[in-house]
């Protein structure tokens, strides 16, 4: 038996290699990025020739997922919950289409915001498309739900949702690994020639084929062995817990036993018959959920005239925030205990720009130049620049989703309020930028683009961007006038000439672009470690 | 046995490294392990944590419950404040190096921090960057920290040892007896107390 220290996104990616993987798609997401990491870190992977490069954005890792099932093959996708919002179109329309080889889509959400804008809670999504989810309450059960998601996935020819939150994702456990690992799939193309071709008249067909195959996917959720109805003598409360839930549930009973039946739910759609055996025996229901009170909502009905639910929307939990054992502890109204109170003096410390980055040498311009035109007119995006909205820079004035940096400063732009300045980075760039500034060129909008170019996605952990050594060639590709594409270096000693260049490409009534080119150090400190390691090892 | 540990500091200090090589000693002694860490964008210059757990029984929670966490593991004193809401108050530890990291503008006065940890029951507060930088090894107030922390860890520090060997092994000798020093010289300041 084979035991390995794994995070929970590591061993989802052990889990897929050992099941017979034949490529994975995403874009990096905390805290989704370790899962496709690691497997390019993996020799075992590499020997199978697993493919795992980072795509530009969430859309095309789908797409490209789903065109591997496609031919037959297993194939996954990785993101975090506001990719899943990139991934909608091909998400939906996969529902439909249905699937040739396993595909397995992973969202890993962020209740509390870690490092995210938003706790949106990805089961929604599954459910609203019809498909099954699976939601792991360790590290142990992610690994072995891979294989199961990858069997159900060809069982019912549909995409599985693996769900997971923040606490797996980023925590390690020992995880035992199968020792029977099952080959890849051969190239085999779909049966039906119509499968994949979405014309209303066979869409139509298909669409029934899904919602024909509910019963027998709530078939599977009522038998998989990840749900568990566990008896408990107090009938006066039953408690549903949902993925992680269940072992905040079960740290307020090591000592004893919890008096109540539990529903541990883990694998979707909800099993009817073992929501109902609780209802009919206990008195009232509390729901414990690691994200959004999807099945809350769902049981309490429209009208709430039946029994006593308790949870998230009655007050008894709080509504947003993820959960953790004391909140649980109080929801079922025990004593728990408590440790000191954080002293007044704790100062908090936000993350900040790191010492020499050089997005802090082009805030440093972008804002003397700035000073000359009244507030509000830098419209950022995600990345590490977004601390550019903290001191001592207050640099930004907006930081909605990918790419809306562009889009944004040109509604701005064509509302009368000009200038209006872009910040975006590389890898955002080519995320979704790129259609945004083609919207610009065609209505000759006068925006300022400037787009970061650290060669890296940083904030993620430095991953490889697409991006790099192609910024100038999409730019004048896409139509933006070559003069109008200029590169600086943000460094100290540049910073006059970098604040002249940004006047003059402001003033500019136009499309411009200002691609501050500088690499980041984290990644640069990183990559000569790595170098210098390697010289050792060859020495 | 359960031992619940909070490991804390700033983004790029060792705190992470440090959770890394007890959670590997722990799996050696075929203990059940959950360690829960912050990743992205925490990491830049802000607060980092970890959740260590231990047990011979199988852990339910990766987080470690209010008032539970037994000892409170920080490279730097206004970190280790951060956490006293986990610490058991009458039998949790805190160990941590004196000496502040300031990238703040508003930190406040060092000598109100260590009055605030001198508060609770149980602590060693020591200048784990001194005995470090004395060994040669600036880097090394974690694994300083770790070998004070070590006498109450329940775990022998042979195995930490070990731990060191296999976590720093592929960055040769040089590095992997530097920090087991370190580990040694720590673990001296709390034999002496």
């Amino acid at each position: 038996m084979e035991k390995l220290l794994l995070l929970g996104d590591e061993a989802i990616a052990q889990a897929a290699i050992d099941a017979g993987l034949s490529g994975i798609f995403g874009y990096p997401g905390t805290p989704s990025t370790e899962i496709i990491e690691y497997i390019q870190a993996s020799k075992e992977a590499k020997g199978k020739n697993i493919r795992s490069s980072w795509a530009s954005n969430e859309k095309t890792a789908m797409e490209a997922a789903l065109g591997m099932s496609y031919t037959g093959k297993r194939a996954m996708f990785t993101c975090k919950h506001v990719g899943m919002n990139v991934a909608a179109d091909p998400f939906m329309n996969s529902a439909i289409t249905g699937v040739n080889g396993g595909l397995v889509y992973i969202s890993a959400d962020d209740p509390s915001m870690h490092s995210s804008q938003d706790e949106q809670d990805s089961r929604y999504y599954a459910l609203w498309a019809k498909i099954p989810i699976l939601e792991p309450s360790n590290q142990q059960e992610a690994y072995d739900m891979i294989h199961e998601a990858f069997e159900l996935s060809e069982k019912f020819r549909l995409p599985v949702m693996l769900r997971i939150t923040t606490r797996l994702a980023h925590s390690r456990a020992g995880v035992v690994i199968r020792k029977d690992k099952r080959e890849q799939n051969q190239i085999a193309i779909p049966e039906n020639p119509k499968q994949f071709i979405l014309l209303p008249v066979n869409a139509r067909r298909q669409y029934k084929e899904l919602l024909a195959k509910q019963d027998g996917l709530e078939l599977e959720s009522k038998n998989s062995s990840f749900n568990k109805y566990i008896d408990g003598e107090n009938k006066s409360l039953g408690v549903i817990a949902c993925g992680l839930a269940y072992n905040y549930l079960m740290e307020n009973f090591t000592q004893t036993k919890c008096p109540y039946p539990i529903l541990k739910i883990a694998q979707y759609p909800i099993p009817t018959e073992m929501v109902n055996k609780m209802y009919q025996e206990c008195d009232s229901i509390l729901v414990l959920e690691e994200g959004q009170p999807l099945f809350e909502e769902k049981l309490k009905g429209f009208l709430n005239n039946g029994k006593k639910i308790m949870g998230r929307l009655d007050g008894t939990l709080t509504v947003d925030g993820e959960l953790n054992p004391a909140k649980v502890g109080k929801a079922l109204g025990l004593e728990v205990s408590e440790g000191f109170e954080v002293p007044s003096i704790v100062a908090p410390r936000p993350p900040k720009l790191c010492e020499g980055c050089p997005h802090a040498d082009t805030y440093k311009a972008l804002n003397e130049v700035m000073a000359d035109f009244s507030k509000g007119r830098v419209f950022a995006d995600i990345g590490c620049y977004t601390l550019g909205a903290l001191p001592p820079y207050n640099a930004i004035n907006t930081t909605v989703d990918m790419g809306a940096s562009i889009t944004m400063a040109k509604g701005a732009s064509e509302a009368g309020f000009q200038p209006a300045v872009a910040v975006i980075g590389d890898s955002t760039f080519t995320h979704s930028g790129m259609t945004g500034l083609l919207d610009c060129v065609v209505d000759n909008t006068p925006v300022t683009i400037i787009i970061l170019d650290n060669s890296i996605t940083a904030m993620t952990g430095s991953q490889k961007s697409n991006a790099t050594g192609r910024i100038e060639s999409i730019c004048e590709g896409i139509g933006v006038a070559k003069e109008h594409i200029r590169v600086i270096t943000p460094l100290k000693k540049f910073h006059q000439e970098n604040v002249n260049v940004l006047k003059e490409e402001i003033a500019y009534q136009g499309v411009s672009v200002v691609i501050p080119r500088r690499e980041c150090l984290v990644w640069l400190n990183k990559k000569r470690k790595e170098e210098k390691q390697k010289q050792k090892q060859q020495e | 046995m359960k031992i619940d540990i909070i490991l804390c500091g700033v983004g790029g200090m060792g705190a992470l490294s440090t959770a890394a090589i007890i959670s590997q000693a722990a799996l050696d002694m075929g203990l059940y392990m959950k360690q829960a860490e912050t990743h992205g964008m925490a990491q830049r210059g802000g607060d980092v944590q970890s959740h260590l757990r231990l047990s011979d029984k199988e852990i339910a929670s990766d987080l470690i419950p209010d008032g539970q966490c037994d000892i409170i593991l920080s490279v730097e004193p206004m970190e280790a404040l951060r956490y006293l809401p986990y610490l058991n108050k009458e039998e949790g530890w805190v160990i941590t190096n004196e000496n502040p990291f300031i990238n703040i503008p508003n930190y406040p006065e060092k000598e109100e921090v260590l009055a605030e940890v001198k508060k609770v029951k149980n602590s060693i507060v020591f200048n784990a960057d001194k005995i470090a930088l004395d060994l040669g090894n600036p880097k090394g107030t974690n694994m300083v920290v770790l070998g004070a922390a070590s006498k109450y860890l329940k775990i022998d520090i042979e195995k930490l040892e070990k731990a060191i060997n296999d976590t720093f092994g592929r960055k040769g000798e040089e590095v992997v007896m530097a920090n087991i020093n370190a580990l040694r010289a720590g673990r001296e300041v709390a034999d002496k107390i």
